[in-house]
């Protein structure tokens, strides 16, 4: 990458960082958040039947209508007992990261620790003051020298370049149109706000460990409410924190992003299957960071409609099925129109 | 060089004695020759020798003494950790919590002491056991011997430093018995991110936190000062810089990242406390300022800050390396330039802390490219290490086996170091075990074995005593064992996705949590005989001759006697141009 390129980049970091600034989330903004869906989605009719602010908990859907809670398949999207690899991967770039550490980095960093190992036992085995009671006083080698410098940067720039594609993957922005779901970390619960369904906010707690065996799920994991998303889609996954610094993470999805207050970071997310795939905060955030998991359940466009169509205020309205038509003006939220939320998605850190 | 009339005249202020009276200060290095009446070394009494002290081996030997004492005190906290993991749910919390004070303590309150032990159990390892340790200890003892100085250049300043760690490690303690929001104590990681310590957590805990470590920083920071002076004046003649012991050379880049890293940390904590108690908002979204930019301050002490606990120990082992393969360090140059090297990049790396922060594409991946680049200067020192001893003639006396295990579990660190480079592939493995695993092979295993390395080196010489040898390997295996046992599981945890500074964990994690807390009470077991090999050492140790590591042990502290003399050097030794490193 050129010294430009760099440059360039820290220019954003800083024009980023002064954006960020603008953004201020107070715990105010906290109650006025089902506001900014109304301006975010100008095409949907329904702006007043955005949910009123959500507490903790209390957003159970009026009607479960055709949603039913999908059920774990053991072994996916969650870790396995005594396990000691990745979780299986089900998005594309998750894919392409388990390939790049298995069959690059692993392969790479078992032999260099074998080689050092090996020539260890060597040296112990045949340079020891039995066997070689003399010491030779060689202490220079320009050859060998410049061979174990140079041999290192050739490895690091085998590896460096599948890593810098991987980056680009990552990075790839949404498709106009793309779903958005906005990600709020509190102290200790998530909610998952729908702004092109209508704006409701998912309020989702950790179940008891009672509870979460009774629904056969694995308990420290298993939530109340998912999020729930449609398969087969880039996803835009907006992350912010109310209170302190969480992090939105899902080992299968190989995703996680931090949810910092006052600053919003989006990221793609595409899942290639349907299914429920766990999470837990990775940013420590106080007294119950370790009970504020996440659960992910993908599904098939319709029946993840229906379910939205059961949430408060849900809606599946043009925005919705825009994808992958055009109607831009409809499908971005409004930039810097109206409510502050608004002029969020125009900053995304990435 | 400093005129060699100021080096008695900075020691003779710094003893206070009354025999500053007797002699003229600018008498020079003469004047103990006509001392032989006095005491023969000058000794001070107790309270002014031990609390008042001016002179380098006595504060050096403090330094040990607390780093131990911190040591056993950041060991029992992570005990507590690992009794509370070894099964899922909350064991011991509640009780740990009652008796250190909160009655009945609600659930929160226990989750919060959780906290308060994952962030004493950091800061005291980081900041009271390795630094004060391998800098305050080993740095100040080995330094001015192996250039043939008498002392350190500033020796009243060097015992300032020292208290003001002690100082440092009382506050800290102290802020463990102050509320701190959701219970007592400062419970926001060594980290100390933002907003989690500013408006996250109500109460004076953070505080004498944030000001434990501004003392123990500005310690440093003053240790650092005297370090470079003292390298960079008072080398015996002769003593040029591409002849000093490569341990002098480890300290002396220490001592820079010291100096440019601590005061980057003391501003942002500095901003902390500001933002805590005087209504400031430079981490604080809603008054126009960034939590992130914490992050970026903290991590540009962080990562320089992780170098300076390893640096010195790389340069302990060359000394052992090759002491015991009684060759010269192969590759002199090349060893104290990759130092050099790993000092400067160091500074440009420190994002790579914070791959999932919502850095730009191209931040990311220049931070990639950058981190990967120190493993070059790395995969040079553990290199020549193995060509040092290639030809030797190899002794595996017990410092030679601690460092031989240095440079295995050292790689071992290092490597993973390089998957988690990546910042592609650290958005799975960032805050997870796999983290807790890749830094605790470098400092746990790394540099905790190059101090053990160092401690069974150099205790002779210090204590005039030999400890037991079949007591060290001992030690040795048994802390291989258990350290490994605890940590390597963690790689496994981390891959799952379990995350770290967790409580409590899905039942999935419970297999090698269980494997680690085993792995700790066989560790603590080696640590038990590590105090038996001391005791012996003390009560039946032989006498130390002034070089019992016999003809491969070649730098200047070998000269002198075990322990070697209060005042040391007073005729400098005058280094030729034949004498190796
Ligand atoms: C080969 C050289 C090394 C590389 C490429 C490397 C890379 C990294 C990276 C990328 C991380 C961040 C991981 C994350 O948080 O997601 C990390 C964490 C860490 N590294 Fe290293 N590292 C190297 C050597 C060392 C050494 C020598 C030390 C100290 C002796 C060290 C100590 C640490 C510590 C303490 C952390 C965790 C800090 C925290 O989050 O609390 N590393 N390393
Ligand atoms: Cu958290
Ligand atoms: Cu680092």
């Amino acid at each position: 990458m050129s010294l430009a390129d760099t440059a360039r980049s820290m220019g954003k970091a800083i024009r980023t960082l002064g954006v960020v600034a603008a953004l201020t989330f107070g715990t105010s903004a906290i109650a006025a958040a089902p506001v900014a869906p109304a301006a975010a989605t100008p095409a949907a009719a329904t702006v007043e039947s955005a949910a009123p602010a959500a507490a903790a908990s209390a957003a159970a859907p009026v009607d479960k209508g055709s949603y039913v809670p999908m059920k774990p398949t053991p072994g996916k999207g969650q870790p396995v007992d005594g396990g000691w690899t990745f979780q299986d991967q089900y998005s594309d770039t998750g894919k392409e990261a388990l390939w790049m550490h298995d069959y690059l980095l692993m392969p790479v960093i078992v032999a260099i620790s074998l080689l050092v190992l090996v020539l260890l036992l060597v040296v112990m085995a045949k340079f020891n003051a039995r066997r070689n009671p003399v010491a030779s006083k060689t202490s220079h080698n320009t050859a060998i020298e410049v061979a174990w410098t140079l041999i290192p940067v050739l490895i690091l720039v085998v590896i460096a370049v599948p890593s810098i594609r991987l980056l680009a993957h990552q990075y790839d922005p949404a498709p106009k149109g793309a779903l958005t779901v906005k990600v709020t970390g509190y102290q200790w619960y998530w909610g998952y706000t729908y702004p092109d369904n209508g704006g409701f906010e998912v309020i989702s707690n950790m179940l008891s460990e009672e509870d979460a065996l009774k629904a056969g799920e694995p308990s420290h994991l298993a939530v109340d409410n998912r999020m729930v998303v449609p398969v087969g889609e880039p996803i835009r996954i907006q992350t912010i924190g109310s209170d302190v610094i969480h992090a939105f993470a899902v080992p299968s999805l190989w995703f996680k992003l931090d949810a910092v207050p006052g600053r919003i970071n989006e990221k793609v997310l595409k899942i290639n299957e349907p299914g429920l795939y766990y999470g837990q905060c990775s940013e420590l955030c106080g007294a119950r960071h370790g009970y504020m998991p996440i659960a992910v359940e993908a599904l098939p466009r319709p029946q993840f409609e229906a379910w939205v169509r059961t949430q408060p205020g849900g809606t599946v309205g043009p925005v919705a099925q825009a994808i992958p038509a055009a109607a831009p003006a409809a499908a971005t939220p409004a930039p810097a129109a109206a409510a502050p939320e608004a002029d969020a998605s125009a900053a995304p850190a990435a | 060089m400093l005129p060699p009339r100021l080096l008695p005249d900075a020691k003779f202020q710094g003893q206070g004695s009354t025999e500053m009276a007797t002699i003229p200060a600018n008498e020079g290095f003469d004047a103990h020759d006509h001392a032989h009446d006095h005491d023969h070394d000058h000794k001070p009494a107790f309270f002014a020798r031990w609390f008042m002290s001016t002179n380098h081996k006595d504060i050096g030997t403090l330094y040990l003494i607390f780093a131990i004492f911190a040591g056993i005190v950041g060991g029992a906290v992570s005990g507590m950790m690992r009794a509370e993991l070894a099964a899922p749910g909350i064991q011991y919390l509640g009780y740990f919590a009652e008796l250190l004070g909160t009655a009945n303590p609600s659930f929160d309150q226990q989750l919060h002491l959780w906290n308060v032990l994952i962030t004493a159990h950091g800061l005291i390892m980081v900041f009271f056991m390795v630094m004060p340790a391998i800098i305050g200890g080993f740095g100040n003892w080995f330094v001015p011997l192996m250039i043939g100085a008498p002392d350190m250049a500033f020796p009243r300043m060097n015992n300032v430093s020292f208290w003001l760690t002690v100082a440092g490690f009382c506050s800290l303690m102290f802020s463990a018995f102050m509320p701190g929001g959701t219970g007592q104590g400062a419970g926001t990681g060594w980290t100390v991110y933002a907003p989690l310590s500013t408006s996250g957590s109500v109460g004076p805990a953070v505080d004498f936190a944030i000001f434990s470590l501004h003392l123990a920083g500005a310690g440093s920071i003053l240790g650092a000062v005297n370090f470079i002076t003292t390298i960079f004046n008072m080398r015996a003649p002769g003593m040029t810089l591409h002849k000093m012991p490569l341990f002098v050379w480890s300290v002396l880049v220490t001592a820079f990242l010291l100096l440019l890293a601590l005061p980057v940390l003391a501003a942002a904590i500095t901003m902390l406390l500001t933002d805590r108690n005087f209504g400031t908002t430079f981490f604080d979204a809603s008054g126009g300022g960034d939590p992130v930019l914490y992050q970026h301050l903290f991590w540009f002490f962080g990562h320089p800050e992780v170098y300076i606990m390893i640096l010195p120990g790389f340069g302990i082992i060359s000394q052992i390396v090759s002491t015991f393969s009684k060759k010269p360090v192969f590759g002199y140059l090349g060893m104290a330039y990759a130092m050099v090297a790993i000092g400067v990049v160091g500074f440009i790396v420190w994002a790579h802390h914070m791959y999932t922060t919502g850095l730009d594409v191209n931040t990311k991946m220049y931070f990639t490219a950058a981190t990967m680049v120190i493993a070059v200067p790395t995969g040079i020192k553990i290199f020549s290490w193995i060509a040092t001893m290639w030809g030797g003639s190899l002794e595996f006396k017990s410092p030679m086996v601690w460092a031989l295990g240095f440079i295995f579990l050292f790689t071992v660190g290092g490597v993973t170091g390089v998957v988690l480079a990546n910042g592609g592939v650290d958005d799975n493995l960032h805050d997870t075990y796999y983290v807790v695993a890749h830094f605790h092979y470098v400092l746990s295993l790394g540099a905790v074995t190059s101090l053990f390395a160092g401690f069974f080196y150099w205790f002779p010489k210090m204590s005039g005593r030999m400890h037991s040898e079949f007591l060290s390997h001992l030690q040795f295996w048994v802390f291989f064992v258990g350290v490994n046992l605890i940590f390597f599981p963690m790689h496994f945890l981390g891959v799952q996705g379990m995350p770290r500074r967790y409580p409590d964990y899905a039942a999935a994690f419970a297999h090698w949590n269980w494997v680690a807390s085993i792995g700790y009470v066989i560790m603590a077991a080696s640590i038990v005989i590590f105090f038996i090999n001391m005791l012996y050492a003390f009560l039946a140790g032989k006498k130390a001759e002034a070089n019992y590591w016999g003809e491969g042990a070649t730098t200047l502290e070998w000269t002198l006697s075990s322990p070697p003399p209060f005042h040391q050097f007073e005729t400098l030794p005058v280094i030729d141009d034949k004498a190796g490193h």
